[in-house]
């Protein structure tokens, strides 16, 4: 391997590393405050930009669609019907709701209509967000005192779902996106795509924002202290229903915009998403699910084992990544005490 | 050993019914794919069900055996009877690396990991071309021969995968009856309480993971020589998700509910695929939808499967009082007034807090020495400590002159020493009786391979027999069948004393035995521990009520933050100054 093949390596891995950061944060911040493994958050980061192909106009996406509302919009709008219908006693609540789902196919409909390339960014992220929060009141509130293992089978038994809707609203193919910014910069001997800068910018503005966030306002706090003793939270006045929301919002919000601003970069599919999620938790694992800076030392680990193991026999890439949960795991279980309360 | 007429009538009708089919019927095509299905799903009953772990790598393991088994038969032209082994072997091997570094991690790892490692197997059996031949598959594979006879239909095949569930069936059943199955079960509601009851937590899960492994082995191994075809295919994550539904559904908590669960999975993948393009207008994976649904659904509204409604209707085997004398006791050594524990110097540091500094005490055979103090004093700390559940920061724990500190509470509970816990750490799903058995794991050797093959019952009627006595001396004989959550706090425990009992300890450590008995009981409870300390007992207890502990004990330990304050007789100790001070406060 010579310096232009490992700088080259080096670019790959810092990208697909960063894109694996985001997905291990947004992990990691549902699974401390609500103990939910959020399996299908690969499909929620296909699902914002395969929408905004829908919003694409003809001779961009190359598809002629005839201005069909995508399916994530019927998916989004009748989940927050029946979190309207499941809230009905809550008469304000389940009038914004309600408001809400009629929002979501009246946005997805003006930006199937054909509307400037920006706007229709911002439409598929919002058409695609409340899927996040309404997955949480539809399908774990209601298992609530669960235990981790339940919440995880059904997070496995959505992400199918997820998956298999995905093939429904948007076919087997993938798509070709325009850049936000096209073009290359040589940084060394490596032409890295500008697109990528975009996505290093938001993994730096992520974690700032998730860092001020935590430290600095009341819900960011009320949302550690979920974290920490949900109990005692509970006794303090913070509801672990709203917290549950938030933490699914914002870890969709995260995941929404970093597949937007990925999808130039690897042209998705519905099926690629649950590979990079589960990148995302082999990364978070190393710290526990738990721990937000060595969930992105993780990250940035896994991103150049992949690049390494892409170099050396491409066809077994996947294999040797997922591999390496293993000695991550090892690591972690030496460090275990032998007989801990099962939560 | 007897089967019930229901059970019977069931594997009668399975076994004649393809007598009236053809051999090449698509419904006993249906068949085999729902037995491979059942033995998977057997599996995964003894790993969710039984001990509340769960995997999503199961088709991982299947592959594993029906690839070795495949490639060995087509290479080398082996017998696929030899290759059974091999395969099953190979399962169990990847089971074993799997399992040993996730089981002493917390519950989510494993599946997580089972994820990961599905998901790789089936890029490697799709990617390594030159072996496997990658998705295209190999053909060739021999079917399966019995005294020269070639099962190459359906219906031969049928009573083979059958006789391969039954066996399973019949296993599992074993070992649910015996003291694995019960402890299998309680590390799965509270880790703490079985480890202190003798049980290795981390090793029995491996154990049952490593079980798990080899019934899907043997499904992997059925499925390949049936198809005579392999391909990577059914081996991936989604297949083994299929499993989990078809256990989850059924009913993962019992062997019925899993097989019946595989048949209904089975045959609505068989429906799906009917229906499916129609809908859709194309082929494709639409499947998974439903799949993913299903498994939603039933966790959340039925999480105990479809098998509990069924169940209802059927009548209910009467619960059997068990008799006979019981396990040998435990011959007691040593002299009354020898010491047996030693606690020197004990001291933990929780972060800046000392909750125990220095504490040093003796506890001689045949006595009964109470260790009080004020709320905070350190004395449940000090307890755990004593039985391992903590390392002390510093100090030492001597149990007849051998060092125990910082082993662990299994470990330490073979000694002979036997505890209750301050909030009372019991199994509610389980039966008073089956909740005192576990007390008995430690004094019964029985292991998991016996278990299954039936050889434990001997020693398993006697461990109940024993269990029930310690009941019968606690006073809840006649709570022995029911539910152990619907037992008052007095009455829990009691459980938790009798528990102890049937592990027939030298060393009887309490943890606030009275606190929430009555008037009345708490006289019994009196007697009883004097009893047992006439029969060669010795005896740490905590308590908080001053009547019980001054009547009852020789000695008394007072704690006080952490330090011991005094020590000495009842009278003594109430005569003494410092301690009317800790407990009144200055003034007195």
């Amino acid at each position: 391997m010579d310096w232009t093949i490992f700088s080259f390596l080096a670019a790959d891995a810092l990208q697909n590393g960063t894109i694996y950061a985001l997905m291990a944060l947004s992990l990691v911040l549902v699974f401390a405050v609500t103990r939910v493994i959020l399996v299908p958050l690969g499909e929620f980061l296909v699902f914002a930009p395969l929408t905004y192909v829908w919003f694409l106009p003809a001779e961009v996406s190359g598809l002629n669609l005839k201005g069909q509302i995508p399916g994530t919009a019927w998916l989004a709008a009748a989940m927050l019907l029946w979190w309207a219908i499941l809230d009905r006693a809550n008469l304000q609540r389940a009038f914004f709701l309600l408001l809400s789902a009629l929002a979501v196919v009246g946005l997805a409909w003006w930006g199937a209509q054909g509307v400037p390339l920006a706007l229709g960014w911002i439409l598929a992220v919002l058409v695609v967000l409340p899927i996040g929060p309404a997955s949480y009141r539809l399908f774990f509130e209601p298992a609530k005192n669960a235990s981790v293992l339940t919440y995880l089978i059904i997070a496995v038994g959505l992400h199918f779902a997820f998956a298999g809707l995905g093939l429904v609203f948007f076919g087997p193919e993938q798509f070709r996106l325009p850049p936000i910014w096209p073009g290359q910069t040589p940084i060394g001997l490596v032409p890295v795509n500008n697109q990528a800068f975009l996505v290093y910018g938001f993994a730096l503005l992520a974690m700032v924002g998730l860092y001020l966030f935590f430290t600095r306002s009341i819900y960011g706090k009320a949302l550690r202290a979920c974290a920490v003793n949900r109990y005692g939270a509970r006794l303090s006045g913070i509801s672990p229903s709203q917290a549950g929301y938030v933490s699914f919002g914002i870890a969709t919000l995260i995941t929404c915009i970093s597949g937007m601003l990925l999808a130039p970069l690897i042209s998705p599919a519905y099926f690629q998403g649950f590979l990079l999620g589960l990148k995302g938790f082999v990364a978070g694992i190393l710290g526990g699910l738990i721990s937000y800076p060595l969930a992105v030392v993780g990250a940035l680990l896994v991103g150049a084992m992949e690049s390494w193991a892409a170099f050396q026999a491409s066809a077994f890439k996947d294999a040797i990544v997922f591999a390496l949960l293993l000695p991550i795991l090892f690591w972690r279980s030496l460090r275990s005490h032998e007989i801990a309360e099962e939560e | 050993m007897c089967f019930s007429p229901l059970t019977l009538i069931a594997v009668l009708l399975l076994l004649v019914t393809p007598l009236f089919l053809p051999p090449s019927s698509f419904y006993l095509s249906l068949g085999n794919y729902i037995a491979f299905g059942a033995l998977v799903a057997l599996g995964l009953y003894l790993l969710t069900g039984l001990s509340g772990m769960t995997s999503f790598g199961q088709a991982a393991f299947m592959g594993l055996a029906g690839y070795t088994s495949a490639l060995l038969c087509i290479g080398l032209g082996w017998n696929p009877w030899l290759t059974l082994p091999l395969g099953v072997g190979a399962a169990m091997a990847g089971a074993v690396v799997l399992g040993g570094i996730t089981t002493r991690l917390k519950g989510h790892y494993l599946p997580l990991s089972t994820i990961a490692w599905c998901i790789a197997l089936y890029i490697l059996m799709g990617s390594w071309i030159e072996l496997t031949g990658g998705h295209t598959g190999l053909r060739g594979v021999p079917p399966v021969t019995l005294f020269g006879w070639s099962l190459n239909d359906s219906k031969s095949y049928f009573y083979l995968s059958w006789v391969f569930v039954l066996l399973g069936a019949w296993a599992a059943w074993n070992l649910t009856q015996s003291r694995s199955g019960r402890a299998m079960r309680a590390s799965k509601g509270d880790a703490l309480a079985a480890a202190s009851f003798g049980v290795n937590p981390a090793v029995l899960k491996l154990q049952v993971f490593v079980l798990s492994a080899l019934y899907a082995g043997v499904a992997g191994w059925l499925y390949v020589h049936y198809q005579k075809f392999i391909n990577p295919t059914p081996f991936s994550l989604e297949a083994s998700i299929k499993y989990l539904i078809a256990a989850v559904a059924g009913g993962v908590g019992s062997i019925p509910g899993v097989i019946l669960g595989s048949g209904l999975v089975t045959g609505l993948e068989e429906a799906l695929k009917g229906i499916l393009p129609q809908i859709f207008g194309r082929t494709g994976n639409y499947e998974i939808i439903a799949y993913g649904l299903i498994l939603v659904l039933i966790l959340m509204f039925a999480p105990k499967g479809l098998w509990p409604f069924l169940e209802r209707y059927l009548p209910r085997p009467q619960p059997q009082t068990p008799k006979g004398t019981g396990l040998p006791s435990r011959p007691i050594q040593g002299g009354a007034g020898e010491v047996v524990l030693e606690v020197e110097n004990l001291t933990k540091r929780f972060g800046g807090l000392l909750a125990v500094n220095g504490l040093s005490f003796q506890l001689r055979r045949g006595e009964i020495l109470a260790l009080i103090g004020p709320n905070g004093a350190g004395k449940s700390t000090c307890f755990n400590m004593i039985t391992s559940v903590y390392a002390p920061s510093a100090g030492s724990v001597r149990f007849k002159g051998q060092p125990i500190q910082g082993r662990t509470p299994y470990e330490v509970h073979r000694l002979g020493i036997a505890r209750t816990f301050q909030h009372p750490h019991l199994f509610p799903e389980m039966t008073v009786l089956e909740n005192a058995a576990l007390g008995t794991y430690a004094r019964t050797r029985r292991g998991l391979l016996a278990s299954m093959l039936g050889l434990s019952r001997r020693e398993e009627e006697a461990a109940l027999a024993e269990a029930y006595r310690a009941l019968e001396r606690v006073g809840l004989a006649h709570l022995a069948h029911h539910k152990a959550d619907g037992l008052a706090i007095g009455q829990l425990r009691l459980l938790e004393i009798a528990r102890a009992l049937a592990s027939g300890p030298e060393v009887l450590l309490l943890d606030e035995p009275a606190a929430g008995l009555r008037a009345g009981e708490k006289r019994q409870f009196a007697a009883l521990i004097r009893q047992l300390v006439n029969e060669g007992m010795t005896v740490l207890l905590v308590d908080h009520d001053m009547d019980l502990v001054m009547g009852l004990v020789d000695r008394v330990v007072v704690m006080h933050y952490g330090e011991k304050l005094a020590e000495g007789t009842p009278r003594e100790v109430q005569r003494n100054t410092r301690v009317i001070e800790a407990y009144l406060g200055e003034a007195a």
